[in-house]
């Protein structure tokens, strides 16, 4: 995984609440076997004026000029500026892989869904929480001022904006820690595979009926 | 000091490590892998060198791709047409035969929605952890076991390690007493329950469901409401363990049997929340006061009863509403002020990991015997959920009964649900859909969903247009 630790860049808008999975990463792109390649299918049906199907070649497509990162000033955009309950519906970890592959390597929102929001931490993108009044002045800066970008340094917690001003944001010690470094969460996992074990001795004398029937 | 909730004594009869910062590493009993989100997990575990913990704590199934009409389905995965579809379904197999891991194959007659396969086949049960690449995974937890859909990232982990890095979940208790009216089901409580709190409103919190109204459901009601906890925010839903649970699980083929069978039971009678548990919320809903539900939008919380009339968005409370309310209605070409009734499906779907078990089935055909499908509707599909609920029906003559009202019966799968594989909506198109999402797209491109209970979506298709199922 890539790591995360200070990321200077521009913030591009997604502005509306309740931005699903599917709307982030439409269904007919699950059917790859590969983890790369989804970013040009990012919001697929809001960025193209057609319906994408897997593995056609975007660069042709009818784009929709009413969609904001089909627009100039938000080219090269890797925060992403989004409402409430970001990534809710279906726990696809294609969304997070789309996000990332497009660029984005940050989302800060009000809030988010709580499996989305736990599958940006295991593809080195950092989704922030922010009080939905500060979202909302960022929104309106950023329409403001083209070219608007954000500094996010997840070691310190803080989101500074152009002008300067510092914003602090809550991150679990354990994710921060896994991002900033870049770590392989299975790795972390097997460090403690004596404690695996015992557990799963004890468990199964507990309920062997879980244990040796699907086999 | 308090007791405990069910979800409580589920989260630490399986804590193998508490960690400083809060997070846990959790045990996992079960895994269903199913081909749409294993792929990267299996090659995640090729790639770093690493195999299964512990091959029989996962069982596969295909699912999300498969065809399911009868031809095209009797040829396997080679047949399957679509080439993205079938390498997809084929790559589970291979992955399965590689690592071994025992796969319900597509033909087989145990194959179905992993979500009603899991609970059908007693490879879910209660007291269990239960994981999936799939959010509907809550459904298990009708079964008083812990389930939550994951991540791939996190399909791979629990493949690697038998555990999953996990922060403790709030507890909310959503409790409905009283009793419901003859034609409102599962679905309906459901969807109300979503009307109510919203779409984040379990967000962050593990749900247990109950009430009089739920230990009053069977469990074919129980998974419905657990499925459609993820719709209103929560990773979890689960309902305590009584009389109703043993009766299901008894005699599966992967549950215990004999001595194992008692000794289960009895471990499994602790499966509930303790009287003095202390919840971190509560909600509760009155099963009178619930009406058969019809969502007109484009999230499953924008939701009425039938007898509803479709809200204004200039009326609502903040700008966030309004934007929204106005962008559903645009999208599901429908106008403020229509009666719910006045909408008219196009397509009608019965099936999904929601409403697509026995129950939902013989209600569905209960409202369609004898009558026909109205000649506007251009197809009403009915999707049993496995292949032993298809053999179910078939046996009570379900069936005939569909397909004399001019409905299609086709073989089990997701089907319409998301159309990943052939049955999907037209651009424009009105379902009375049993499924759970009515997200843009989610049935095909520009396919406008109304989410339903099966009953209701059985109503629709002989009147074609929404009518109330109580009174029919
Ligand atoms: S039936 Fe629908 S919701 Fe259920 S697992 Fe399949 S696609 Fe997902």
């Amino acid at each position: 995984m890539k790591s995360f630790t200070v990321l200077t860049g521009l913030a591009a808008p997604m502005d509306r609440a309740n931005v699903d999975t599917d709307l982030i990463i439409p269904k007919q792109f699950l059917k790859s076997i590969k983890r790369s390649g989804f970013g040009p299918n990012l919001f697929d049906e809001l960025r193209y004026m057609d319906e994408g199907q897997p593995g056609q070649d975007c660069s042709t497509r009818p784009l929709n000029p009413d969609f904001p990162l089909n627009q100039a000033r938000y080219q090269g955009a890797s925060i992403l500026l989004a409402r409430e309950n970001f990534g809710c519906g279906s726990s696809r970890e294609h969304a997070p892989w789309a996000l990332e592959d497009y660029g984005f390597r940050c989302v800060i929102a009000p809030s988010y869904a709580d499996i989305f929001y736990n599958n940006c931490f295991k593809n080195g993108v950092l989704p922030i929480v922010l009080d939905a009044a500060l979202v909302d002045s960022l929104f309106s800066q950023m329409y403001d001022q083209e070219g608007y970008q954000l500094t996010v340094d997840l070691a310190k917690q803080t989101v500074i904006t152009p002008a300067g001003e510092e914003y602090r944001f809550e991150v679990d010690a354990f994710r921060k820690h896994c991002l900033l470094n870049g770590l392989d969460d299975i790795g972390l996992t097997l460090e403690s595979a004596d404690a695996i074990r015992r557990y799963e001795e004890g468990w199964r004398e507990q309920s062997p009926w879980l244990f040796d029937v699907i086999k | 000091m308090s007791g405990k909730t069910l979800y409580d004594k589920l989260w630490h009869s399986h804590l193998v490590e508490q960690r400083d910062d809060g997070s846990a590493l959790i045990y996992i009993d079960r895994q269903l892998i199913h081909e749409v989100t294993s792929p990267q997990a299996f090659e995640g575990l090729r790639i770093a060198g690493r195999q299964p913990w512990r091959r029989d704590a996962n069982l596969a199934v295909p699912d999300h791709n498969v065809p399911t009409e009868a031809r095209e389905r009797s040829g396997g995965v080679a047949a399957i047409v679509d080439p993205v579809s079938r390498l997809q379904v084929q790559t589970l197999d291979d992955n399965c035969q590689d690592f071994d891991i025992v796969e319900i194959e597509i033909n087989d007659v145990r194959q179905g929605i992993v979500h009603v396969v899991g609970p059908e086949q007693g490879a879910t049960l209660p007291g269990m952890t239960v994981v999936c690449g799939d959010s509907h995974t809550s459904t298990h937890g009708a079964l008083g076991a812990l389930a939550h859909g994951i991540g791939t990232s996190e399909v791979e982990h629990a493949l690697a390690t038998q555990c999953l890095v996990q922060m403790k979940m709030k507890n909310l208790l959503v409790r409905i007493d009283g009793e419901l009216a003859r034609g409102v089901s599962a679905k309906d409580v459901a969807l109300a329950v979503i009307g109510k709190i919203g779409t984040a409103g379990g967000t962050g919190y593990a749900i247990e469901f109950g009430g009089e109204v739920i230990r009053n459901m069977s469990m074919e009601g129980r998974m419905t409401m657990c499925n459609m906890s993820i719709e209103a925010g929560a990773r979890m839903g689960m309902v305590a363990v009584d009389d109703t649970t043993l009766e299901y699980v008894r005699g599966r083929p992967f549950a215990p049997s004999g001595e194992l069978w008692d000794q289960a039971v009895a471990a499994w009678s602790d499966l509930h929340s303790d009287a003095d548990a202390v919840f971190d919320r509560i909600v509760e809903l009155r099963g009178e006061d619930i009406k058969p539900q019809v969502s007109w939008g484009t999230s499953p919380e924008m939701v009425l009863p039938v007898d509803g009339i479709l809200p204004d968005p200039e009326a609502m409370e903040n700008e966030s509403q309004r934007t929204a309310a106005r962008r559903a209605l645009e999208y599901m070409g429908l106008r403020a002020g229509m009666a719910i009734t006045d909408i008219k499906p196009d397509r009608v779907f019965i099936g999904s990991c929601t409403n697509s078990r026995i129950e939902d089935l013989r209600a569905a055909a209960e409202v369609v015997r004898g009558k026909h499908v109205a000649p506007s509707i251009k197809q009403a599909l009915v999707v049993p959920g496995s292949g032993k609920v298809k053999q179910q029906a078939e046996a009570e003559g379900l069936d005939k009964v569909f397909l004399e009202a001019g409905m299609e019966w086709r073989e089990p799968g997701c089907s319409m649900c998301l159309a990943m594989n052939a049955d999907k909506l037209g651009a424009g198109e009105h379902c009375a859909s049993t499924s759970n999402r009515n997200f843009e797209g989610r049935q095909g491109f520009g396919g406008r969903t109304h989410l339903v209970s099966p009953a209701m979506a059985a109503a629709a298709a002989v009147a074609g247009h929404f009518v109330d199922v109580r009174d029919w």
